[in-house]
């Protein structure tokens, strides 16, 4: 196996695309090393993109976040404009493994690995982020929710690599909120979870909501109505209820060792509720 | 082909070769005889080989050797300055925090890399930073106990 | 402390341990810390079916990979006559053992060992592993205990017939074993209750969790001495089983004790150093050998799970007049679960005048269950710990009352047949109800739980010298892995019986060549029985160093008294002896004084060194029993229970060194804690195991737990010479049901499966609300 530390984004490109198949990109390792060592990786050519210095770095511009796709949970969670801005996202990265891996795990990493699970997704997708994607042909811009296409699958082609995820800038009365249920209070797996955005007019209603479920389908899921239901309320409890309904009707999840559908179901809808209301509350004290 | 590394181990610059796929935790217990930090799961779940890379703590089982090459790493072999120990071994020593003593290195790494961060934790600071360190002798009392009062002795000795 | 304790220098004070420093540095040496110039890696392959026939085994392609040394199987192991399985008619049934090591013909669980091999590398090990042919054919299997017991179930063993049955099956079964114990005559005793209740209670295997992965290394000489350096609960209990099954003698076996990363019972068997010492011996290099965590999930441990099936009657006023369970204890692949130690425990806190508990051992495509603390207890406390709340909550009493009520008290006949002594069960009872814990009140959503437990603890054989260097330091030499501070309590008991200093005193632990023999470290044994052990030799080093004092000064034994860590005495003067508390004189002023340093010096003159030796058999450990209380919040929407407050009360007898015993109590809770919640062992439909790591057998971590209180009640335990009981294995009895109780006391349901994990809680509130509607 060979191990390479381009420095710029070119290098990068360039390395994919002469490696055989089974190039990898190497971010946190905090997935990849394991499927390593347990034999479900086996890479000929391991990429690290930690020297490339656009996904090291976090950037504020223009009212737009733009946070490198190797940089830590832990540095990001040290940003005090980011967690202020968007604290469902930084929220939704602190909850990964322990302090440990907060210290090597990405976002690029949590993205690519691709796991239904993935705590950020739901949080990203719901913030409305962007991937920028290096590859062959140039850069192109993804939406969070397009990039993972089912378990362990994204939509990147080969020598594709994500360098960042761009936010959109942040309107008025803007609040986000990730929440996910694990067996216990840490180092867990989500057995659910749900990312709530959403931004009131003058009038304190609801002018936009993305909400976005973790671990109740093969890939994180953006449930269009449930924002849907949202919009135009106050989240009172009639708008609520039929928030919930349509996460309940959007969860496909399967039974395995970490929950059951019926279980997933009913706590995806539980979950929405209490990040839509924590959202709220968010927006609410934002000016 | 193996690689050649150079990092700082516990302020000492160490040379070794190593494969790709050869994790620090392989290279420290195998190669350097720093058998101080545990292999309790090879997977990241149970902190018994946290280690501090370059002011960061992580599990040693989780980064490859050839990533600290010009880095620096910190081990427990490193946290008694001579033949001073660190406030916190002490005050573990003073206080029973430990049993068996298997996840007692990973867990006082991680507990100075939570003071050096944070002086003042609160007890839910403590717990939630140590998460990530599994012990299943003491159930964690007397473990958070010494690292709060090592927080609040600090503290005491800055306010004179 | 009491004021009896006031009169001890160092018993009951919280002293740094002997060997602190080196665990606090990473300094110890663990299991896989050690290692030999020239050593070879071994490996274990493993079945990656619940139950098949090897139908072949060709290891050809492996012998042929450049570096790989040695080979081993089942047909590298002689085979045990069935009529020499078992020694002494004690388990463990080294037949079995041995083919748990290596399969026969079958295998009887994911993960079974079938080869092993040595190579020059870790890499080149695991190719080899990779290039050995084994063709299975895969046969039905059966996990659950019941559906185990059915009479169409698949069979693991054709020749197993049930044993304590009359007149004895004529067909095999997967029930190994029926017991049945009790006093009374239990249908009378249900006929004077004014209240029977029933229930079913179910408890999932749980692993020790231990954080160290088993390790060993093994060199094996030309001439045929071997040795092996391993972390285990006893050196003594490897060689001795090492020596069995390879047909050996025990004296070519020398077995070094490293630091052991934690045990729980799980490390009172052998899993990897016969194979060590097999593929050593065939190498002639020595073998290191270390489990990874998924292999230490899918072959080791854990403890059985259960069903359960009790019924309780007592008066309106809250007398229990009778009681029976049935105990049905999955017993891995292998017979040996310990459900005889549940029968016996089960309702052994209570002074109940009818009792009868059946138990059955039954075999099921696991791994073979081992020890774990108190094994066979908690699932027993937890049916009828959960039992007691339910007769609680019928009559309208307190539950602490209940239990008081119905307390075990000195010289109640225990249903599994002696006679209580001295015991504190009351006492636990007492504090726990003046707790201030006890009186606080729950809030919303919040529910509290009380439950008691019992374990016996145990003496046994115990082996100790203690030796005086030249300058009067004091090494205390024992032969028992220290898997939680006992080097500490040994080198408190001697220097409290030496009257010197501490930090004089320096305990080691030695390898089987270098100190008599030891049973292992379980059972809570090692404070009281090996403590027995010390401060016996203490107390005859005393007798020498008076011996060498009167030589000295030329005047009778009689004349010279030990206090303080010096002889004294007057040449032909009478003196007062403290510790016969006879008053035969008075010591006249100045006298004269040899302290042990100066009697050290000179012991050249006087006789040669000096050092006592003692060997035991150590009888009489005090029974424990201990009270928790345990508050809960439930979060109704999602079935998810936060522990908000543990209190845990224990007569400990003695408390050597109060901080290890709070923790051992702290510890138990703990593992108790993640039984009742979360540890589950989850099998997929062909019998392989879904979740062998840390990350999805979730035990708790740091954050999902309160700090744990402690009471140390001390009732002495008169057979000890300090009043030391064994304090490790009682505090996880009660949790799981502490727990349960809190639950229903949160939510008025009665939670009888575990683990009582959120889905599960989910499902029960779903199935409340409904039922409500």
């Amino acid at each position: 196996m060979r191990y390479e530390t381009p420095v710029s984004i070119a290098d990068a490109v360039a390395l994919l695309q002469g490696s055989p198949a089974r190039g990898q990109i190497l971010a946190g390792g905090t997935d990849l090393i394991v499927q390593m060592r347990s034999g479900a990786a086996n890479p000929q050519l391991l990429l690290d993109i930690k020297h490339i210095p656009e996904t090291r770095r976090i950037e504020f511009s223009d009212g737009r976040f733009e946070i490198g796709a190797a940089v830590s949970g832990a540095e990001l969670n040290e940003n005090e404009a980011f967690k202020t801005t968007w604290p469902g996202v930084a929220e939704a990265f602190d909850l990964i493994g322990s302090t440990q891996i907060q210290g090597r795990a990405t976002l690029g990493g949590n993205l690519c690995n691709a796991s239904p699970a993935a705590d950020t997704v739901p949080a990203l997708i719901a913030a409305d982020a962007v991937c920028r994607i290096a590859g062959p042909d140039g850069e192109r811009q993804v939406p969070a929710e397009s990039i993972i296409t089912q378990p362990g699958r994204t939509s990147l082609a080969a020598g594709e690599f994500i360098v960042s995820i761009r936010f959109p800038r942040q309107m008025n009365r803007t609040g986000d909120a990730y929440l996910r249920l694990i067996p216990r209070t840490e180092m867990d797996i989500a057995v659910a979870g749900a990312g709530v955005c959403l931004t009131l007019d003058s009038e304190g209603r609801c002018a936009t909501a993305r909400v976005a479920l973790g671990a109740v389908g093969p890939t994180p899921l953006l449930v269009n109505d449930a924002g849907a239901a949202l919009i135009g309320s106050r989240l009172e409890a009639a708008a609520l209820d039929s928030m919930a309904e349509a996460v309940a009707a959007a969860c496909r999840p399967i039974n395995d060792k970490r929950g059951t559908i019926d279980y997933r179901t009913r706590v995806a809808a539980v979950l929405a509720r209490r990040s839509a209301l924590m959202a709220l509350n968010r927006a609410e004290n934002r000016t | 082909m193996k690689r050649h590394v150079v990092s700082t181990i516990n302020g000492d610059s160490m040379e070794f070769l190593c494969d790709a796929g050869d994790t620090l935790l392989d290279v420290l217990r195998n190669q350097l005889q720093l058998t101080g930090s545990k292999e309790g799961c090879g997977s990241g779940d149970c902190g018994a080989c946290s280690v501090i890379l370059d002011d960061r703590l992580v599990c040693a089982c989780l980064v490859l050797a050839v990533e600290t090459n010009g880095r620096q790493v910190d081990t427990i072999e490193g946290m008694a300055r001579g033949d001073k120990l660190h406030p916190l071994q002490q005050r573990f020593l003073e206080r029973g925090a430990l049993q068996c003593g298997i996840c007692t290195p990973g867990i006082l790494v991680a507990a100075k890399s939570l003071l050096e961060r944070n002086p003042d934790p609160s007890e839910s600071e403590v717990r939630y930073w140590l998460a990530g360190n599994l012990c299943r002798c003491t159930g964690y009392d007397k473990i958070v106990r010494a690292v709060l009062e090592v927080a609040s002795e600090s503290k005491e000795r800055n306010a004179r | 402390m009491n004021a009896e304790a006031k009169k001890y220098r160092w018993i009951g004070t919280r002293t740094v341990r002997p060997d602190g420093i080196d665990k606090v540095t990473g300094r110890a040496t663990f299991g896989a810390d050690f290692t030999l110039p020239g050593a070879l890696c071994g490996l274990v392959l493993r079945s990656p079916h619940a139950h098949a026939l090897i139908l072949r085994k060709d290891f050809s392609k492996a012998l042929a990979i450049d570096g790989v040394k040695a080979v081993i199987c089942s047909d590298d192991l002689r085979e045990i006559p069935p009529d020499e399985a078992v020694v002494g008619g004690q388990p463990p049934n080294f037949r079995d053992m041995a083919n748990n090591l290596l399969a026969k013909d079958k295998v009887l669980y994911e993960g079974h060992a079938v080869a092993a091999v040595a190579a020059i590398s870790e890499e080149v090990a695991r190719r080899a592993l990779e290039a050995i042919e084994i063709e299975y054919q895969v046969l039905p299997h059966v996990i659950e205990v019941q559906k185990a017991m059915e009479p169409d179930a698949p069979l693991l063993h054709d020749n197993l017939r049930t044993q304590g049955i009359d007149p004895p099956p004529e067909t095999p079964s997967n029930i190994a074993q029926r017991v049945q114990l009790g006093v009374g005559d239990v249908e009378r005793g249900f006929a004077e209750a004014d209240v029977i209740l029933q229930d079913e209670f179910t408890t999932q295997p749980v692993h020790q969790g231990y954080i160290e992965p088993h390790a060993c290394i093994a060199r094996f000489g030309e001439d045929g001495q071997a040795q092996l350096w391993c972390s285990s609960q006893g050196h003594f209990m490897v060689r001795a089983y090492c020596a069995k099954l390879l047909f050996m003698e025990i004296a070519q076996i020398r077995v070094t004790p490293l630091e052991i990363g934690g045990g729980f019972g799980g490390k009172t068997t052998v899993y990897l150093e016969p194979l060590a010492l097999l593929m050593a011996r065939i190498s002639g290099r020595p073998v290191k050998m270390t489990m990874s965590r998924e292999e230490v999930f899918r072959a080791t441990g854990p403890a059985s799970g259960s069903y359960i099936n009790v019924r309780i009657g007592a008066t309106s006023d809250g007398r229990i007049t009778a009681a029976e369970a049935i105990l049905c204890y999955q017993a891995g692949a292998f017979e040996g679960s310990p459900v005889r130690l549940g029968c016996m425990t089960g309702f052994a806190p209570y002074d109940i005048p009818n009792v009868r508990m059946i138990g059955y051992d039954v075999v099921v495509n696991r791994p073979k269950s081992a020890a774990y603390r108190a094994p066979g207890a908690p699932m027993a406390a937890f049916a009828t710990e959960s039992m007691l709340d339910q007769l609680a909550l019928k009559l309208e009493i307190d539950p602490l009352a209940l239990r008081m009520k119905n307390a075990a008290r000195k010289g109640t006949k225990a249903a599994y047949g002696p006679r209580f002594n001295d015991i504190g069960y009351v006492e636990t009872l007492e504090a726990a109800m003046s707790h201030p814990h006890y009186q606080s009140k729950p809030g919303l959503n919040q529910g509290r739980g009380v439950a008691s437990g019992f374990w016996f603890n145990i003496g046994g054989q115990s082996s100790a010298g203690i030796h005086v260097t030249e300058d009067g330091t004091v090494i205390v030499n024992t032969g028992n892995p220290d898997i939680g501070g006992s080097r500490a309590s040994m080198a408190i008991m001697a220097a409290e019986v030496l009257g010197i200093d501490i930090n004089r005193v320096r305990p080691i632990i030695s390898d089987t060549g270098s100190i008599g023999y030891n049973d292992l470290t379980g059972g809570s044994r090692v404070t009281f029985a090996i403590g027995m052990a010390v401060t016996e030799a203490a107390r005859k080093l005393v007798e020498s160093l008076k011996e060498r004092a009167a030589l000295i000064w030329d005047i009778s034994l009689d004349s010279v008294i030990w206090k303080d860590g010096s002889a004294y005495g007057e040449p032909g003067g009478e003196v007062e002896d403290e510790r016969k508390g006879k008053r035969t004189g008075k010591l006249k002023a100045p006298p004269m004084q040899l302290s042990l340093h100066d009697i050290a010096k000179d012991a050249a003159r006087t006789g040669g060194p000096l050092s006592s030796s003692v060997n035991i058999n150590a009888q009489g450990a005090g029974p424990g029993f201990g009270t928790h209380i345990c508050d809960v919040e439930v979060d109704r929407d999602t079935g998810k229970v936060t522990i908000l407050r543990y209190t845990a009360i224990q007569d400990v007898g003695r408390a050597i060194q109060p901080d290890y015993v709070e923790g051992q109590l702290q510890g138990g809770v703990a593992q108790g804690i993640g039984w009742a919640l979360n540890e589950e062992y989850i099998y997929n439909d062909e019998g392989r195991l879904d979740n062998p790591g840390f990350l999805d057998y979730r035990i708790p971590v740091a954050s999902d737990l309160p700090m744990i209180d402690t009471v140390l009640v001390e009732v002495p335990n008169p057979n000890h010479p300090f009043g030391v009981r064994g304090v490790g294995e009682v505090p996880i009895i009660p949790p799981l049901a502490a727990v349960a109780n809190a639950i229903a006391d949160a939510t008025g349901l009665r939670m009888t499966d575990l683990p009582i994990s959120p889905p599960r809680l989910l499902a029960a509130l779903d199935n409340q609300a409904r039922s409500k509607r």
